[in-house]
């Protein structure tokens, strides 16, 4: 069944749309990603211009999240305390973020940065947390003895302490509000909610346990996405609302699924096949650097910033 | 009254540049003068139809005719990618103040027989001409190679057409062709021409305009999204936020 988009002005496959959005939404309930770094490039790929991809892409994610977020909640894996403090460290990091990205646009070499920070950090977190769970899992499979989920640091040192309930953490704000900051000064920069930095952040970073990690990243993620969406919306007017409410569809439902099969899973294996997609994205984005694109040329509407 | 047209009648044709008086005219209708683009639009079809009308007994070789379709011109940026430290990314860029957002140009033989250069650069018929004559490019760094990759492209895409012997041509007078309208159309003025060519010179031509409007869902949305942006960023939030909802609240239920 073909739909005209009316912000997007191409016809696409329904169908296609839903089964895009479920995917995306199942990987997200089952990770705590948003899923934004998987449903532009997708979107691109059936045509969607790229300013529309991004936008309504943002979009998608906060009903994935909400969905996610809801779905935790039952299992009392949200740390709302938590979650906040991140929250208010990546609403600094990310009005940084827009300034560095628009400074970067003017210099005209946005896009190449935009790729190889992606490269540079999905290749380097998916490494580090392929390495690290493959070697936890190793050692529960032979039934060595457990390694304590977090040690102490000169981190448990600083002042402000609080008391994280949910994680089971009593440190102090300045590290969260840190890893905040960092996670929302590359989603502005890469577009992206952010939820494949923050989560590893979450688990090495901070030593939160992995089973309120992904609630707890889902509920930062659909402030961020939600301010996104409205900002697009208002300023550059790319958010397409039909082409959003298929993909919705199909990512609520994905995104329930999602959850159901990642609370059966070890946390370590959660944390491998996170590291597997994490790195597949990476390789995908380096490969495109280095092959020669069968095109050389790209066609785009509109007139360079 | 009748002394200038016999007047005009005796002057020799280099002074006639209106067709009007001509030997051969055309007389043209289209299916449709509207298309609307609603939910369920997948590509739309314009029949351009007509006849050669004389008023005289024509005159020696074969008459042609060419039809062309121009959709709304946006301004394009077209990129090139390069090798630099041995990862491929954009270098150069060229930009194009107009470029047609639909072209498609159908003839009843190849379109070097059927049209001369000289007519082509005066009435803009063949695609490289369209392009050049709408789209300053820059100087720098051969912008004819970005030119040619655009027509590349959207040629692929079927947004430019070369339907070269596309217009059925009978009894040299009556003739007809269906020009398929691609599913990712842009809102717009469509302008819709036909040439009369004899010997590669145009001996007549006709315009029209076809209206490419959204309607019913589609235009309420767009409407919405251009005159109350935050209303429409809101509703996408509310909407994204209640979906999200029901989803959890809906397995919450199948579970149980």
């Amino acid at each position: 069944m073909q739909l005209y988009l009316p912000i997007a002005e191409v016809s696409v496959n329904a169908f296609l749309l839903l089964g895009l959005g479920g995917i995306v939404g199942f990987l997200s309930g089952m990770f705590g990603v948003g899923g934004g770094f998987l449903i532009t490039p997708l979107l691109f790929f059936i045509g969607v211009p790229p300013a529309v991809a991004v936008a309504t892409g943002a979009n998608q994610v906060v009903a994935s999240s909400v969905s996610g977020v809801l779905a935790q909640m039952r299992r009392k894996a949200v740390d709302f305390r938590m979650g906040t403090v991140l929250l208010v460290g990546g609403m600094a990091g990310s009005s940084v973020g827009i300034a560095v990205f628009q400074w970067m646009t003017r210099l005209g070499q946005v896009d190449l940065f935009v790729q190889l920070s992606y490269v540079l950090f999905l290749g380097l977190i998916g490494a580090m947390m392929l390495q690290e769970s493959l070697r936890a899992w190793f050692r529960s499979q032979q039934g060595g003895p457990v390694r304590r989920s977090h040690v102490h640091t000169w981190v448990h040192g600083l002042p402000l302490k609080m008391k994280f309930r949910a994680s089971g953490l009593y440190i102090s704000v300045l590290p969260p509000l840190g890893v905040g900051a960092l996670v929302g000064f590359l989603a502005a920069i890469m577009g992206v909610g952010g939820g494949f930095v923050m989560v590893p952040a979450m688990i090495y970073l901070l030593g939160m346990p992995t089973k309120v990690v992904v609630g707890t990243s889902l509920f930062q993620i659909i402030f961020v996405t939600a301010f996104t969406t409205l900002m697009h919306a208002v300023t550059s007017q790319t958010v397409d609302i039909l082409l959003a409410l298929l993909l919705i569809t199909g990512g609520v439902i994905g995104a329930q699924i999602g959850t159901t099969i990642g609370v059966r899973l070890k946390a370590e294996q959660l944390r491998i096949l996170l590291a597997l997609l994490v790195l597949a994205v990476a390789i995908k984005i380096a490969l495109d650097l280095l092959i020669r694109p069968t095109e050389l040329y790209s066609v785009m509407p509109g007139v360079l910033p | 009254m009748r002394w200038l047209a016999l007047a005009l009648a005796l002057l020799p044709p280099v002074l006639l540049p209106l067709p009007a008086m001509a030997v051969e005219s055309i007389v043209a209708g289209l299916s449709q003068n509207r298309v609307s683009i609603t939910a369920d639009f997948d590509g739309s079809e314009i029949l351009v139809y007509g006849a050669v009308k004389r008023n005289a007994p024509a005159p020696e070789g074969p008459i042609e005719v060419i039809i062309t379709v121009e959709g709304p011109s946006t301004p394009v940026t077209i990129r090139k990618k390069d090798r630099r430290a041995g990862i491929w990314i954009n270098t150069e860029a060229v930009e194009v103040d107009a470029a047609p957002s639909f072209y498609a140009v159908a003839t009843t033989g190849p379109l070097r027989q059927v049209l001369s250069e000289t007519e082509d650069l005066r009435h803009r018929i063949t695609l490289p001409r369209v392009i050049r004559a709408v789209g300053a490019a820059t100087e720098d760094g051969g912008p004819d190679d970005f030119i040619d990759a655009m027509q590349r492209i959207r040629q692929a895409e079927s947004r430019y057409m070369v339907l070269q012997g596309a217009v059925e041509f009978t009894e040299q007078t009556l003739f007809r062709s269906d020009i398929v309208l691609p599913a990712n159309l842009t809102e717009g003025e469509y302008r819709v021409r036909i040439f009369l060519t004899r010997e590669g010179r145009v001996v007549d031509a006709q315009d029209r305009v076809v209206g490419v409007r959204k309607e019913g869902l589609e235009r309420l949305l767009f409407n919405l999204s251009r005159e109350q942006p935050l209303i429409y960023g809101l509703l996408s939030l509310v909407m994204a936020a209640g979906a999200g909802w029901a989803a959890s609240a809906g397995f919450a239920v199948l579970r149980r």
